[in-house]
């Protein structure tokens, strides 16, 4: 017998006696906040992240002014081209020398100040690690209410990988005194820009890219 | 996430060294009380210990009063949890056929050593030397990283506190914050010794900079990653694993391999139970509304490879329990810990087992009756750990039954055993006892402090004695309502 069979047996002989349905899961939304991006910016705060909700005009110039003195930067959002080209990487520790990456989140949730990430987005999973420090570009019609409708969206049963950050690396683990930049980024940045800024899809085509450099 | 409680200390002081955990001597009962006793004796250790862990249980309650659904979260979680162990092997086989159609190769394993077998042979098959590794209590109770080393496989902790209590060649003491019984002078010469930082500097950030900067190279370099994992999604196939620190994901989205070492227990069967879950468990552990990191692994990256290995190890027996199944339902928050009185005073080390504090005292005697079988004495019952359980587990009453069971197995001592039968010819005479209430409170007014706080009377150690009253509460009712004493 395999171990599989043999602990499919045990389970089998050990169930428990007793009937319990599954429960149906409400959303919770009675009591939303009447404001998502106010809701969202002060969590996010309160998780150690930064909420930049007055972009210029110009998407370039409001990048550049959360790049301090970054000396390398890589973009994985359609809007932004960086130094890096993260499409052509094909090992991730290529990107241990970025200072800043670039990326554009599905969704963002209010209750958490989370930004949900997944690999089509990040194009490279470990550019939200490696990279000292992470600017998300997030379209303030994309925040939704809780975890619950968050959980309603199609990346959790469609994409590889999908993650919730919510604020930067962070640490307590020496008495509980708190340090942001533990293992991943030192900080996260988060740029409300919808999606399709108007006037960009006339004056540049369908993809407006911005080279930040 | 915010700070935290910082030990003060006067700066010319010098450091208070670490009190050791529980003394072990083969099968031999691990004496929890001996190890408590030295780290109440070390006040800067202890009162950091209890401080930190009382703000994160106050924080747990901001967390609670501000939502409103909570209690209903928590009866939803209780009924999910127990819905999916009634139904286990069918999820199980639901989750290993989505995970299979994902991508990813599914392992089982009967118990801790087929385990690292596992794991062994999954890293020698592909010249792995190093493995990078995110924080997993599965991997502690399995002995994992001494069945590595034998095989010549290098194991880096990446969490902060797992690497600090690595390095140390120490146990985790909590769950969650595995180095919370340590004062930063001491993390301060564990990582002088080992990574070379400055012995003389003890700040908090620049030692997690120093870990960091050490820490760094060893996961460029590493050769495999492995994760934990907080749930596991039926449905989906999915591996859910929640961090602070996104080391796991560094350990999963760096080398070509990915191995997660997860318990049967951690199924559940929809992602939309998945947000009562991750709602609740950040908010129970830390007070945090979700760790920083809430991450969903369904699939191996394009030319990376996905292992998940499911190991029962005594769990599906533990299924069989009647009284004790519902412990499986445990997310490893830690709130029960943090909240305990005993653990608070006591550290996570003094248990000598895997699994510390209230959850500890539950499930260590599962996998050793005889080793473990003081554990369970070391509580109050007050159930303050059954009140902030996220899960709705009957802690406090799963101890007492312990008690019951291990008593009748002649698991105790022969002291508690000798007590415990003068209580009860004590307690089964009602007249006897009144005498005896009596005749103690009169004692406990007139004897010096020597003859109550000494070494005979358990209850007298580190704390006062309660005033006693100028009369019981029988005198009192025969004196004002003229009933028979």
């Amino acid at each position: 017998m395999s171990s599989r069979d043999i602990i499919l047996a045990s389970i089998r002989a050990n169930l428990p006696k007793l009937e319990r349905s599954l429960p149906a899961v409400p959303k919770f939304e009675e009591n939303a906040p009447a404001d998502l991006v106010e809701a969202f910016g002060k969590t996010l705060t309160r998780m150690g992240g930064r909420l930049v909700t007055d972009p210029t005009d110009d998407l370039r110039v409001t990048v550049r002014g959360l790049l301090e003195d970054s000396r390398l930067v890589c973009s994985a959002a359609p809007e932004i081209e960086g130094e890096l080209d993260v499409a052509a990487v094909a090992d991730p520790r290529v990107l241990a020398d970025v200072d800043h990456a670039v990326v554009r989140a599905c969704c963002g949730v209010a209750e958490t100040g989370s930004v949900l990430l997944t690999d089509v987005d990040l194009k490279v999973n470990a550019l939200a690690y490696l990279a000292q420090h992470l600017i998300v570009l997030l379209d303030p019609a994309d925040i939704v209410v809780n975890i619950h409708s968050a959980y309603a969206r199609p990346e959790f049963r469609e994409r590889r990988y999908a993650v919730f950050h919510s604020g930067p690396s962070a640490t307590a683990d020496i008495e509980g005194v708190l340090i942001l930049g533990a293992q991943g980024v030192r900080s996260l940045s988060v740029l409300l820009v919808p999606r399709n800024p108007i006037g960009f899809d006339q004056a540049q085509g369908a993809r407006p890219v911005q080279r930040l450099v | 996430m915010t700070s935290g409680t910082e030990g003060d200390r006067p700066d010319n002081a010098k450091p208070e060294p670490q009190p050791r955990g529980a003394r072990h001597n083969g099968n031999r009962p691990i004496d929890q009380a001996e190890a408590a006793e030295r780290f109440l004796a070390a006040p800067r250790h202890q009162q950091q210990h209890d401080t930190r862990l009382w703000t994160l249980r106050q924080r747990r309650d901001d967390q609670m009063w501000a939502m409103p659904e909570w209690e209903e979260m928590r009866s939803l979680a209780s009924a999910i949890k127990e819905h999916t162990l009634s139904h286990l092997d069918t999820y199980l086989e639901m989750f290993e056929a989505n995970a299979k159609a994902n991508g990813v190769v599914v392992h089982w394993a009967k118990d801790a050593a087929e385990h690292n077998a596992i794991v062994v042979d999954l890293l020698q098959r592909r010249g792995a030397k190093t493995l990078i590794k995110s924080k997993s209590m599965l991997t502690e109770e399995c002995g994992l990283r001494a069945d590595l080393a034998k095989a010549g496989v290098e194991v880096v902790e990446t969490d902060l506190g797992e690497r600090i209590q690595q390095l140390d060649d120490e146990d985790p003491s909590h769950v969650v914050v595995p180095a919370v019984h340590k004062l930063r002078t001491d993390v301060a010469m564990v990582f002088a010794s080992t990574i070379g930082s400055d012995p003389n500097n003890d700040d908090p950030p620049y030692l997690a900079g120093a870990q960091r900067d050490a820490t760094r190279p060893l996961i460029l370099n590493a050769g495999a990653g492995m994760t934990g994992a907080n749930f596991l999604v039926a449905e989906t196939g999915a591996v859910v694993v929640c961090t602070n620190e996104g080391n796991a994901d560094l350990c999963a989205n760096i080398p070509r391999l990915h191995i997660v070492s997860v318990g049967i227990e951690k199924l559940i069967p929809r992602t939309e139970d998945l947000a009562i879950f991750v709602r609740m468990l950040s908010r129970s552990a830390l007070g945090s509304p979700i760790t920083q990191y809430t991450s969903h692994f369904r699939g191996p990256r394009k030319g990376g490879e996905m292992h998940v290995v499911l190991v029962d190890n005594g769990r599906s027996e533990r299924l069989g329990m009647e009284e004790f199944w519902t412990s499986l339902k445990c997310i490893r928050c830690g709130a029960c810990m943090n909240t305990c009185p005993v653990y608070r005073r006591s550290g996570g080390l003094s248990y000598g087992a895997t699994y510390s504090g209230p959850i500890g005292l539950i499930i260590d005697p599962t996998f050793n009756a005889r080793k473990y079988s003081n554990l369970p004495f070391a509580s109050t019952l007050n159930g303050s750990c059954t009140n902030v359980c996220p899960v709705k587990i009957n802690i406090h009453e799963q101890i007492y039954a312990w008690r019951k069971v291990l008593v009748r197995q002649h698991e105790t001592p022969f002291v508690k055993r000798a007590a415990m039968k003068a209580a009860g010819a004590l307690f089964a005479r009602p007249a006897v006892y009144r005498t005896a209430v009596e005749r103690t409170n009169d004692a406990l007014a007139s004897l010096s402090r020597f003859a109550i706080y000494n070494g005979l009377n358990a209850w007298g150690k580190n704390r006062e004695m309660p005033h006693p009253p100028a009369e019981t509460f029988h005198q009192w009712y025969f004196r004002n309502r003229g009933g028979r004493p």
